[in-house]
């Protein structure tokens, strides 16, 4: 039977047992909380204000712009058009198969590398301060200086280059780094690894110091050696830094573009260095397409979104 | 006061100025007459030289200086944006923010893109001789270049055509005749062969594979094989053909099967223009203005660089790529500040004697005089005769070096539709063939092809 409320008894429920009219007080403490937290919205309007601005205004003009055409300084709407017109760019596929290349093995290394410095550093008694400002140093520099670096002095394809001479020296086969296809994405990582380790190692260090020493002590007494330490104490006692920096990690090397752009002059040789990001820059900056950067820009919001859900919805289960 | 009050007021003064801010951003500043507040027309206009560049920047401020006071209604204000004033990316991103300057710099490949964006002003009743008093005189192939549709778009300011540059000092060090440089591109593949062999790091000839400038010297090569970019209709792609495959395999043999054109690829304009300057490269193919920027730039020597024209596949090449640069009005300009505009146009880039042909005053700062190149005047005007009187009166540059280019005219070409586009895209074909041995040439051309055709089809 269907339950019905008459207008009394709507009446009867907005009174509170003395007869206090409750709409009124709520609207009374609704208004003192406001007062309250007035200080706090003020102090929110910047951010509101600047990511507005630079964030969420950009991203729906994106959206729009991927169902718009313009042309002569008239825009129309074109539907999917754009979607496919991207999908069919010969570099569509390359992009995406290059910036997954590029993403898994900077979880290889970039990923692994840093947590492996943290514990190292981690186990050294002295001179703890200075190592971790040499491993920090190179986030201190701009990434396209340090890139410049690499691409002048590590990675010239000729002799003189640093790791050709160390090659060289070693008397292996040399590389032409940057100008082979197949040494491209490497080399990238190599570079972006450099770059950016030192706040992963940090962040490790701080998770690494937190861990109680009797666990370790309760492990070397059941015998258990270094790696058996890091296994069963160190990895547990740091998952969810590990899984939240894992996150980041392949959110950040999913858009790589400063190490395309710098080190290999864009697309790199025969698009080995095209990254989804730089395609994006490629159709908007010198293909006078912002329509189709637009709509490469929307699949690659979609797949990063898609990817942070489930990558959330996998580990709040686990946890 | 409180702390909690101090932060209370903190907080809303905060408040209150992002308030101010937004409010001042969505006001647009000033009327939209295009005057002071003295009643003068105000125009901004961009390619300032930067602070690298002294004497050009004396010059050019010296410049307005005279402007304004023989046009004392009129205030120029100048804006730098850089040593290349258009650099494909931040041009794209002026002209998408609508930043650019009232009156803007950008190159002949540019007009789509400007049109596209809906931000230029149709001149055509504004370019006139009362404006620009050398107007009749200006080229009118030129003129045409910045033409869509009947309507003018942009005044050119400089053109240049394209030929093989070369180094005098190491063609004598590797034994060739500096009085007879390449005219077949196996010649060029002989020459440059010898060349490198001379070691230390030098390239025999080189050339371009990113940052847009790979697709333009492709298009230039093309052009000397009798080859053209577009179909007649401009609405397809037409180098994926054996001339489009003869330019790439002139470089792969030169590349690879001699190991001619250095180790260093992937180069962009200053990456070759610095390699030239310090002396690492043999041949390249470039403009006379190339010379320039070695020199100024790269701190080059005019003397070692002499120009033939380009080299054809089995005799005199079929044609050579030519190019320039002008200056766009923004749509938004008042009748006063298009004049102006163009007045400063006119005082600056097409009077003899004024401006970057004010000759007398480039000589003893050691700038180019004596260069081919601009030829903005058409052959036989008034201005063209002038022009070319104060060149020769105050050359400054051993002439002589030019003199087979200037002899042995190629039949120009000019660039594509959509050119800036096209050469992004060829790009990828020149470093393909420039740092894979196994590239596949035919593979490279198709996959070019079918993005060229794609952006054709877009861009209609």
């Amino acid at each position: 039977m269907a339950t019905t409320i008459s207008f009394q008894d709507t009446k009867r429920k907005q009174r509170g047992p003395a007869g206090v009219n409750l709409s009124g007080g709520t609207r009374t403490r609704r208004g003192r909380r406001l007062r309250d937290n007035l200080t706090g919205y003020a102090f929110l309007i910047g951010a509101i204000f600047c990511f507005a601005l630079f964030q969420w205004f950009p991203m729906i003009r994106g959206i729009v712009m991927s169902f718009q055409h313009t042309r002569r300084g008239v825009t129309t709407w074109v539907g999917f058009d754009n979607f496919v017109r991207i999908v069919q760019d010969p570099s569509f596929w390359t992009a995406w198969k290059n910036t997954f290349y590029f993403t898994g093995l900077a979880l290889v290394l970039g990923y692994a590398v840093p947590f492996v410095v943290a514990i190292l550093l981690n186990e050294f008694r002295h001179a703890k301060g200075y190592l971790r400002i040499l491993v920090y140093l190179p986030v201190m520099l701009p990434p396209a200086s340090a890139l410049f670096l690499f691409k002048y002095y590590a990675y010239d394809p000729s002799d003189a280059g640093l790791f050709n001479a160390i090659l060289k020296f070693f008397h292996l086969p040399t590389s032409q780094w940057m100008q082979s296809p197949t040494m491209t994405m490497p080399a990238m990582v190599i570079a972006s690894t450099w770059m950016n380790m030192g706040a992963a190692v940090l962040i490790y260090l701080a998770a690494l110091q937190n861990i109680p020493g009797d666990l370790y002590e309760a492990a070397e007494l059941d015998g258990a050696g270094l790696l058996r330490r890091i296994w069963n104490v160190t990895i547990p006692q740091t998952r969810l830094i590990l899984a939240l920096l894992a996150m980041l990690q392949i959110v950040a090397t999913m858009q790589v573009f400063i190490e395309p752009l710098i080190l290999a002059n864009g697309a790199g040789t025969q698009d080995s260095a095209t990254s989804v990001a730089y395609l994006i820059y490629q159709h908007g900056f010198f293909q006078n397409d912002l329509n189709g950067a637009a709509a490469l820009g929307v699949i690659m919001l979609l797949v990063l979104a898609a990817f942070s859900a489930v990558y959330v919805r996998l580990t709040t289960k686990q946890d | 006061m409180s702390v909690p009050q101090y932060r209370r007021a903190a907080a809303l003064a905060l408040a209150a100025g992002l308030g101010f801010s937004i409010a001042a951003c969505s006001t647009k500043g000033g009327d939209d007459s295009g005057k002071d507040a003295s009643g003068k027309t105000v125009i901004t206009v961009d390619c300032q030289p930067d602070g690298s560049q002294k004497d050009l920047l004396a010059n050019w401020n010296a410049d307005v200086a005279a402007f304004e006071k023989a046009n004392p209604d009129v205030t120029i204000k100048s804006v730098s944006v850089g040593q290349q004033c258009d650099n494909p990316p931040d041009f794209t991103a002026r002209l998408t923010g609508g930043t650019m300057t009232d009156v803007f710099y950008g190159y002949m490949t540019d007009l789509q893109q400007v049109l596209d964006s809906g931000q230029a002003m149709d001149i055509t009743q504004y370019a006139t001789k009362d404006n620009i008093p050398t107007w009749d005189s200006v080229d009118p192939a030129l003129k045409a270049v910045f033409t869509d549709s009947g309507k003018i778009y942009a005044i050119p300011t400089k053109n240049y055509s394209m030929g093989l540059l070369y180094n005098k000092t190491l063609f004598q060090k590797a034994g060739l005749d500096v009085a007879s440089p390449p005219k077949t591109w196996a010649d060029v593949r002989t020459a440059a062969k010898k060349i490198s062999a001379l070691g230390g790091g030098v390239a025999g000839y080189a050339d371009y594979s990113a940052g847009n400038t790979g697709g333009w010297h492709f298009t230039a090569e093309l052009y000397s094989q009798g080859g053209d970019m577009l179909s007649t209709d401009g609405k397809s792609a037409s180098f994926n053909n054996p001339m489009g495959k003869q330019v790439l395999q002139n470089l792969k043999d030169m590349r690879y099967g001699d190991n001619s054109m250095g180790s260093r690829q992937l180069l962009q304009w200053a990456d070759l223009l610095t390699n030239a300057a310090a002396g690492k490269v043999g041949m390249f193919v470039g403009a006379p203005d190339a010379t320039t920027a070695i020199v100024q730039q790269f701190q080059g020597k005019y003397d070692e660089w002499a120009m033939a024209p380009m080299p054809g596949q089995d005799g005199a090449a079929k044609g050579t790529l030519g190019g320039g640069e002008g200056y766009f009005f923004r749509k938004d300009l008042t009748p006063e500040q298009v004049k102006a505009g163009l007045k400063w146009i006119a005082f600056e880039k097409l009077t003899p004697g004024k401006g970057q042909f004010d000759y007398a005053r480039a000589k003893p700062q050691n700038q180019p005089v004596g260069l081919p190149q601009p030829l903005l005047f058409a052959n036989g005007s008034d201005a063209q005769k002038q022009e070319l009187d104060q060149r020769k009166a105050n050359q400054n540059l051993p002439t002589e070096n030019f003199a087979l280019f200037e002899a042995t005219p190629v039949p120009i070409k000019g660039e594509p539709k959509n050119a800036q586009a096209i050469y992004a895209v060829l790009d990828n074909a020149m470093s393909g063939v420039l740092t894979n041995p196994n590239a596949n040439i035919d593979d490279l051309l198709k996959t070019a092809t079918t993005k060229v055709n794609q952006l054709q089809t877009a861009g209609s």
